[in-house]
């Protein structure tokens, strides 16, 4: 089954990280990296450009409009997502645990209800 | 207990051991505890329509397990395919399936119920109603609470159970220990909600204790419910008034849950790892050995102390200052209590054990306005109508 494990947390300000710290997350994240390819679980891997590079769009109010900034402002942005394929919660637990982001902020696991593979939506 | 209520209890027993054993059997598969439970209702309900005419089979639990299974393929195919193919189970052969061959899959029910992904509230509930079959209205009458917010609860659990895949799968050992706390935290919560009669908590305990056998903790709390709803029958006099522990009737106990209670103990210690329920019910043994002779209150003090060192809470810090005013007098029980209260600040002063041990405690030392004025503070926090008339009774004797 296919789960989204989808990292939030509160974005640093220009400089905030030392860039020791910033090397050490880098490293971290690499490990996690390489350790969902090489179990064979990870579908996709994306970390996020910050929230003021969103632009949002919606069309729900009839025409089209196009909007500066995130859908909804937070303390805690997505920062991040993976998708994974894994065959339980459990399994899907036990990767977010094992998410560096989970150390300094929050992983929202959400299972999959359909993904479009092969030309369709599964079902 | 006569002859006829035990009779019936045994029957209600094994239909909820049936209902259990063939639900987790069921559901195991597909992680659907909804499309699991109407394919076994369905069962029910054929039986119950056969079994007259055509005579109960030989194995009334694999005739059921079949004709249920059956049931869920048809929902499978019905739900694929858009069309209702009708499987009747075939009563040649169901008999030939041995169901104590069939692994009890109880267990992985229960760690589903109390999966760190489904809410704590929640736990407790969705065990009773699929590891015993209770229904949404009797679980919300223990509950208090409407039994349409408690069907509420128990559908929303059984959906998020089955869309995000919560496993019917027992977790590896490093795992297990943690899981194993919230099963055992989950049935305690069904002992707690009703100490008084415990129907509920008696059964789930002795499940738990039959699926985890080399689980000390899982005996200890099955022991820990006996030996206190053996004490049931004393506790309430021929006039429906509440008598204290220390004026019981021990001819009144019920002596078969007080043996069952023991054997649980007897298995929990040949493990040889202590803990937390373990505890509870040896303190409970100690009190029930009032049948034998006089309370032994300095071993009680000994295992109130361990208790309350490895599993400190404001309930267990009271029960250690009320032993404490047995062994060591009024005065030093009072001391400790009050430190208590200082230390645990504001919820304290709502805590009904803490005011009625207190009132005794006062009374005891012939401190009688002070005692009096606790007495009053212990009946306004008392919900149960006869300890409130109890307390009510000591106040107007000071």
């Amino acid at each position: 089954m296919r789960y989204a494990l989808l990292m939030h947390y509160r974005e640093p300000a220009e400089g905030e990280i030392s860039p020791e710290v910033i090397a050490e997350a880098q490293e971290a994240f690499g490990a996690y990296g390489r350790a969902l390819e090489s179990a064979g679980v990870l579908l996709s891997a994306d970390v996020l450009a910050l929230t003021p590079a969103t632009t949002t769009v919606t069309c729900r109010e009839g025409g089209l409009r196009v909007q500066d900034g995130p859908f909804a402002e937070t303390k805690e942005a997505l920062a991040g997502v993976f998708m994974i394929d894994v065959p339980d919660l459990d399994a899907a637990i036990g990767w977010a645990e094992k998410c560096p982001g989970a150390q300094w902020g929050v992983i929202e696991v959400r299972p999959v209800a359909t993904a479009f593979v092969d030309g369709g939506w599964t079902s | 207990m006569d002859e006829l209520t035990s009779a019936a209890r045994a029957a209600d027993i094994a239909a909820r051991d049936s209902y259990g054993r063939l639900l987790a059997l069921l559901a195991a598969s597909t992680g659907d505890l909804t499309a699991a439970e109407d394919a076994l209702a369905d069962a029910f309900e054929r039986a119950l329509r056969t079994w007259p005419s055509q005579g109960v089979p030989r194995n009334p639990d694999a005739w059921l397990l079949t004709v249920g299974r059956n049931r869920l393929r048809d929902q499978w195919k019905s739900a694929h395919v858009q069309r209702t193919v009708s499987v009747e189970a075939d009563p040649v052969h169901v008999d030939d399936l041995d169901l104590d061959a069939i692994p009890d899959r109880r267990l992985e029910l229960m760690l589903v119920c109390a999966h760190p992904a489904i809410d704590h509230a929640v736990r407790t509930p969705l065990m009773l109603n699929t590891v015993l079959g209770f229904t949404a209205e009797q679980i919300g009458r223990a509950f208090s609470m409407p039994a349409s917010t408690m069907a509420t609860r128990l559908v929303r659990a059984k959906k998020r159970i089955k869309t995000t895949r919560i496993p019917f799968r027992i977790p590896d050992r490093a795992d297990l220990d943690p899981r194993m706390t919230a099963i055992l935290e989950a049935v305690y919560g069904a002992y707690v909600i009703d100490r008084a009669t415990n129907s509920e908590a008696l059964h789930l305990a002795e499940v738990l204790a039959t699926v985890a056998p080399t689980d000390p903790e899982a005996h200890g709390l099955a022991a820990l419910v006996q030996l206190s709803a053996a004490r049931a029958p004393a506790r309430i006099d021929g006039n429906g008034c509440f008598v204290p522990l220390a004026d019981h009737d021990p001819a009144r106990w019920n002596r078969q849950l007080i043996d069952r209670a023991h054997e649980h103990l007897r298995a929990a210690h040949a493990q040889r790892r202590l803990g937390r329920f373990q505890l509870e019910a040896a303190i409970q043994a100690v009190h029930c050995a009032r049948r034998e002779g006089p309370t032994d209150w300095p071993t009680l003090l000994t295992l109130h102390r361990l208790l309350h060192k490895i599993a400190p809470s404001l309930g267990s810090g009271v029960a250690l200052a009320a032993v404490t005013a047995e062994v060591d007098g009024p005065a030093a029980g009072l001391a400790a209590l009050d430190v208590l209260l200082a230390e645990a600040g504001e919820p304290a002063h709502r805590f009904q054990p803490a005011g009625a041990t207190r009132a005794h405690l006062l009374d005891r030392l012939d401190r009688r306005a002070e005692a009096m004025a606790a007495y009053e503070d212990a009946i306004a926090l008392t919900h149960d109508d006869a300890e409130r008339q109890y307390l009510q009774k000591r106040a107007a004797a000071l």
